[in-house]
């Protein structure tokens, strides 16, 4: 995983709430057999409407995602986190994120940020007036700044310390490696082996 | 204070112990499958990861694979890929795979036994809720989901949360008539769907202790059905019997260290269990499920039961929904419910212990006009045998389908499906809305039941066709 200590980039206002993850990613994209690939299928219902924020030609490249209250209910795929990272999103800001999305998110390295709306609604604002107006996350200060916000943020200690080391649960166990194979010395000589190691 | 038997292989695999984390566990054996592997490999290839233990991981092709034409390509596209994509992954990182057309090919939790790769006292995980069944062995054996797989194949070990642990047991001696199956449909119904949540449920008592391997793991493949982490059963005369000469078996000096660890797997006098419950085996009977869940089952000699009577709300409100999809009407004997589809096969009963049964019962008889009887042998290995005792002869003369090995109609991936509302009496674990077929309903059954019920046209236990029974030969 990648590690994450502060990112800059443009915004996308999405203003809408309960942003469900059948429409972050449609059940059909959930045959796909990779975990990458998944940009195409990133909202794909609102990105018919040539009207849709990501579709428009000043959004491009963006990669802050400022979404309303209830971001991620529904369905536990883990798609919709890898969607949302396929298509460049880095972090995504919201009042209020499903349980479970978030929890995903942070598993992934994909930063969830819980700003109070009042927050949301100038970071609305700001982007919708000037779509070039940068945005920073700095996991490290817990802060989100932009030009007139300066706002502080809560992640609990844990997910902080893997997102800034960049790590995930695998890399997290491998640094118990040496237990590892300790425990692999002691293994009996009968247990049975699929194939010569 | 004494332990489990649960809590002894837990132990025998800590990893990793630190206080307010999860333990790290060892993995002894795991299993794969086309459908939840991919995004597993995948992982490992965008982290630049190999698989830690190719030696103890193993392959095969089974919730795709079709039952008929095996040796045509694939009709469904998103199958095939799932396929195509297992035979690379495994052939990029070095895994043993026994894909479509292998002698060892077959349903996963078939051929992990089968191959000897199941023994007392490992940890055994697949991304597959049925790895329960590799339980029977005195395994502790559980599920798991895509991260999980690319954690395991990754460093071989999982950080798991503790469980709690819950007896049953089974006094006494099943009747003759009574099954495995219809023992776990019981267990299902008495301690309920969502009874077992947290525990790893420990099989016990005379009546089990007589069971052979292959009604062991019938037992265990459904306690997840209860909800249970896990289910188990102490090793015993019985379990190493089974084990012995097996492909993958330990041999000369190494059996008897194994052996002789083995017979330490008991849960000693003084542990305590969580929660115990007690069944008495004389008081089983035949056993259907009439709802849309594993515990919505009765005896076949009682009826469909009112949803009013039920005194849980939810359960009330389940019961009704259950009845309306399935199409059946409080008061109306089990008995009394006709079907379009009999299905013999699944890693419950697609041993060849339940196809035995089921032909036993069928031999000399005729499958009923209108019904389609499916027989899928759970592998390969299990077809060859059946096709050596005659078996498949005596199925296909009855009228019945002999089928390649896979998970086939169980779940409905490849072209093995019911049609809108069409009823099938299944031998497999679940019955959900759409499990086999979309608008399918399904009577879960044992493998005598649904023979019985294939020959009459109706739910039906064998001791209903004493009437007009062929003699057999004729
Ligand atoms: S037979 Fe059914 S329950 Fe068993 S692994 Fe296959 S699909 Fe799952």
């Amino acid at each position: 995983m990648e590690a994450f200590t502060t990112h800059t980039g443009r915004a996308v206002p999405l203003r809408r709430s309960n942003v469900d993850t059948d429409q972050i990613i449609p059940a059909h994209w959930l045959k796909k057999v990779t975990r990458d690939g998944f940009e195409d299928g990133l909202f794909e219902a609102w990105r018919k409407d040539d009207a849709f924020v990501l579709n428009q030609p000043e959004r491009e490249g963006a990669t802050v995602l400022v979404a309303g209250p209830d971001f991620g209910t529904g369905s536990s795929r883990e798609h919709a986190v890898w969607a949302l990272q396929n298509y460049g999103f880095k972090a995504v800001i919201s009042s209020r994120f499903a349980d479970i999305f978030r929890g995903n998110s942070l598993k992934n390295g994909l930063l969830t940020v819980v700003l109070p709306q009042e927050t949301v609604d100038v970071l609305w604002k700001l982007t919708e007036s000037d779509p070039a107006v940068e945005v920073t996350v700095d996991l490290v200060a817990r802060k989100v700044v932009a030009p007139g916000v300066d706002a502080d943020f809560e992640l609990d200690e844990n997910a902080r310390w893997r997102l800034l080391e960049g790590l995930d649960d695998i890399s997290i166990t491998l640094k118990s490696e040496a237990d590892i194979a300790t425990h692999e010395g002691r293994r009996p000589a009968f247990k049975p082996r699929t194939q010569a190691a | 204070m004494g332990r489990t038997l649960a809590e002894k292989v837990w132990d025998d695999h800590v990893v990793r112990r630190v206080e307010g984390e999860p333990d790290l566990l060892y993995i002894d054996l795991h299993l794969l499958h086309e459908v939840t592997s991919p995004q597993a490999f995948d992982g490992l290839r965008k982290s630049g990861r190999a698989v830690r233990r190719t030696d103890l991981t193993i392959a095969t092709e089974d919730h795709n694979t079709p039952t008929l034409d095996i040796d045509k390509p694939i009709a469904d596209p998103v199958s095939r890929t799932q396929l195509e994509t297992l035979r690379k992954n495994c052939a990029d990182f070095g895994v043993r795979l026994h894909p479509l057309g292998d002698v060892e090919q077959g349903v996963v939790h078939v051929v992990g036994p089968q191959l000897g790769l199941t023994q007392p006292g490992m940890t055994v995980v697949c991304g597959d809720s049925h790895t329960s069944t590799h339980g029977a062995f005195g395994a502790l054996a559980f599920g798991i989901g895509t991260s999980q797989v690319e954690h395991v194949l990754a460093t071989q070990t999982l950080p798991l949360a503790p469980f709690r642990t819950m007896a049953i047991t089974v006094n006494g001696e099943l009747p003759a008539d009574v099954t495995a199956k219809d023992l776990i449909l019981a267990v299902i119904a008495k301690i309920g769907t969502g009874g077992g949540q947290g525990y790893v449920l420990e099989y016990r008592g005379e009546a089990i202790e007589k069971l052979s391997m292959e009604a062991r793991m019938t037992i265990c493949n459904m306690s997840i059905e209860a909800g249970a982490r896990a289910g188990m059963i102490a090793p015993d005369e019985t379990t190493f019997a089974y084990v012995k000469g097996r492909p993958h078996a330990p041999e000369g000096a190494d059996w008897d260290a194994a052996v002789e660890y083995w017979r330490t797997l008991r849960t000693d006098e003084d542990a305590v269990f969580d929660r115990e419950v007690v069944i008495e085996a004389a008081e089983l009977a035949p056993f259907v499920t009439w709802g849309t869940n594993p515990g919505q089952g009765a005896p076949l000699s009682a009826s469909v039961p009112d949803p009013a009577s039920f005194t849980d709300e939810s359960e009330k409100l389940a019961a009704e929904k259950a009845l309306e999809y399935m199409g059946l009407s409080a008061g109306q004997p089990l008995r009394d419910i006709a079907v379009d589809t009999v299905f013999v096969g699944s890693c419950t009963n697609g041993r060849i212990e339940d196809l035995r049964s089921a032909a036993a019962v069928i031999e000399g008889r005729k499958v009923a006009d209108g019904v389609r009887m499916l027989i899928v042998p759970g592998s390969v290995r299990v077809a060859l045998q059946a096709v050596e005792e005659g078996l498949d002869k005596v199925f296909t003369a009855a009228g019945a389908e002999w089928r390649h090995a896979g998970c086939s109609m169980c779940l409905g991936m490849n072209p093995d499906q019911l049609a809108p509302g069409e009823r099938s009496a299944s031998t497999s674990n679940r019955n959900f809305e759409g499990r086999q077929g979309k608008g399918g309903r399904t009577h879960l059954v044992s493998p005598p039941v649904a023979a019985a019920t294939a020959v009459l046209g109706h739910l039906a236990s064998p001791a209903d066709l004493s009437d007009n029974a062929v003699p057999a030969g004729v």
